[in-house]
């Protein structure tokens, strides 16, 4: 007989450690799915399904949940995007600048745009500008001024994101850039932030979807009938109807478009892991 | 070797005069003057810290010299009013960490900075990438990325990449401390054909077969100045200072350093 036979630690009285652990995961699945059974019983189905889920109404939405409401939705989303991309860049460009008085305002600008709730920057925008600037219009209409106001408040938090994304690039990267003869200018476009668009790309996608989101706010700018999207079409509808079917169905229509969204972002995540390998 | 020392021409390829470099409070260093002709190629070693690396930097402007003068091909660089991008054209530089660019493939790696930087067509700058990778033996990875390449095929990009851009010196520092082994061998045999071709190159390095069988000179740095400066074989075969003798002991045999370290210090007592 060997002493590998031997077992290395007495056995005690009572369960090992595996078994402990398999039942401490066996008492919360119980639990959970006790919490789960009481609340549908506990919840009025009849009641609910009358209020939320009247098939009539919600066909009575269609074709123009689609084609009016989530339309502007993704149109109002992709500017707020654009105009957030570019100001974010050069706010972070700013914020990486050597001159001191640039590094300041980009600062005091992310400070602002991040520290205010995207509601108060959409009434500042339809309600502050035109009284600022009697007569002036913002260019495109709604359009132009939701473009506007979501690009204001995701460059401030975009540009944290290229910033963080441009430090990301290793330094080695600029110097070799430079010693090939490219100015700092050429080297950070032809360079630096193709690789840190790479770095950044999950969280920029991210900000897509917290944008998706925030285009609910448009009705605090008041719009037409043509320029509604999902939240305020389904809010007009429901009040119309006297039923929130048609709020159900809109948030039905903006899980469509962040829930593939999210699952990019964790494909996108994945991979990037793996690059590094 | 000799051909190659009567090329040298009247005027230095490379000039640094009275040269200082400090980081904060720490000088690394302390008045440096060198000269290399054109077609030379020196070795530039010594200890860790005593200031060769950044030496090399300062030859390119990577590192603002704090007071001194550098020339390359005659332009000083040191000058304010120097378009610094133009100098560095004509100036390759090799990394320890290699530096590709890791979004681009080989091909792209050659070929951006000719057309971004001497504005090159397309086709031009696709064929001298094809000529540089052809050089450095590597014309069946054009189409890869780097992060695929050995460090050693990684290094020889690197170089065919400074290579594309025509310079009229090269830099390499420490080009082949990053490597396994195995694959030093490839770097500098590319290094040692472009040193037969006629390339001025200043070379910081710890290959000391290397500095001794391709070099036309060999610097040893100590403490921020040039302490030696000679053929390879004064400076390696018959060192004249005692901190050249020590550094190339413990170098050449880890074993007997601390021997040799004891011997001195009891030397250093005796006086």
């Amino acid at each position: 007989m060997t002493g590998t036979d031997v077992p290395l630690q007495p056995r005690r009285k009572g369960l090992t450690r595996r078994q402990k652990r398999s039942l401490s995961r066996g008492v919360q699945y119980v639990v959970f799915v006790a919490a789960v059974i009481a609340f549908a019983v506990a919840a009025d189905w009849d009641r609910l399904a009358n209020q939320f889920a009247q098939e009539d109404i919600a066909r009575q939405m269609f074709p123009d949940v689609i084609t009016l409401a989530l339309k502007n939705t993704v149109l109002y989303t992709l500017s707020g995007f654009a105009v957030g991309l570019v100001l974010g860049m050069v706010i972070a460009l700013m914020r990486l600048s050597s001159v001191g008085p640039y590094r300041w305002l980009a600062g005091v600008y992310i400070e602002i745009f991040r520290g205010l709730p995207a509601l108060l920057i959409f009434i500042f925008i339809g309600v502050a500008v035109p009284l600022a600037f009697p007569g002036t219009e913002i260019p495109g209409g709604t359009y132009g001024k939701v473009a506007l106001a979501l690009g204001l408040v995701a460059a401030a938090y975009m540009a944290e994101t290229i910033r963080a994304g441009i430090q990301a690039v290793p330094k080695g990267q600029m110097e070799a850039a430079r010693s090939l003869g490219f100015s700092p200018a050429r080297a950070m476009i032809s360079i630096i932030i193709p690789q840190a668009f790479r770095i950044i790309l999950p969280p920029l996608t991210n900000e897509l979807v917290l944008l998706f989101k925030d285009s609910s706010l448009v009705l605090f700018l008041g719009v037409t009938l043509e320029e509604r999207e999902l939240s305020k079409f389904g809010r007009d509808l429901a009040s119309q109807t006297a039923n929130s079917t048609p709020i159900l169905v809109a948030g039905l229509c903006y899980l469509l478009v962040t829930i593939p969204l999210g699952f990019v972002v964790r494909r996108m995540e994945t991979k990037a892991q793996e690059a590094v390998k | 070797m000799t051909e190659k020392t009567q090329a040298a021409g009247s005027r230095p390829e490379i000039e640094v005069r009275g040269l200082h470099k400090s980081f904060g409070d720490n000088e690394v260093l302390r008045g440096i003057d060198l000269e290399i002709g054109q077609g030379e190629v020196v070795c530039v070693i010594g200890p860790s810290g005593s200031g060769k690396s950044t030496l090399l930097r300062c030859v390119n402007l990577l590192e603002e010299p704090t007071k001194g003068q550098v020339f390359v091909g005659g332009t000083e660089l040191t000058d304010p009013d120097v378009d610094i991008d133009a100098v560095r054209r004509r100036i390759g530089m090799v990394f320890q960490q290699f530096n590709l660019f890791p979004h681009l493939t080989v091909t792209e790696n050659l070929s951006l900075p000719q057309r971004r930087v001497l504005r090159r067509d397309k086709a031009t700058a696709a064929k001298v990438a094809a000529e540089n990778l052809e050089r450095v033996g590597l014309s069946e990875k054009a189409t890869a990325y780097p992060a695929s390449l050995s460090g050693g095929q990684q290094q020889r990009v690197a170089i065919a990449r400074a290579l594309a851009m025509g310079p009229e010196v090269m830099l390499f520092d420490e080009p082949t401390s990053a490597l396994d082994p195995e694959l030093v061998g490839d770097v500098l045999a590319v290094m040692r054909m472009l040193a037969n071709e006629g390339m001025t190159m200043m070379v910081v390095t710890h290959e000391m077969t290397f500095a001794r069988e391709v070099a036309d000179r060999v610097v040893f740095m100590d403490g921020g100045v040039i302490v030696e400066d000679g053929t390879p074989d004064q400076v390696i075969g018959n060192p004249q200072h005692e901190r050249t003798r020590h550094f190339l002991s413990r170098l050449l045999d880890p074993a007997m350093a601390e021997v040799e370290e004891e011997t001195s210090d009891q030397v250093g007592k005796g006086d």
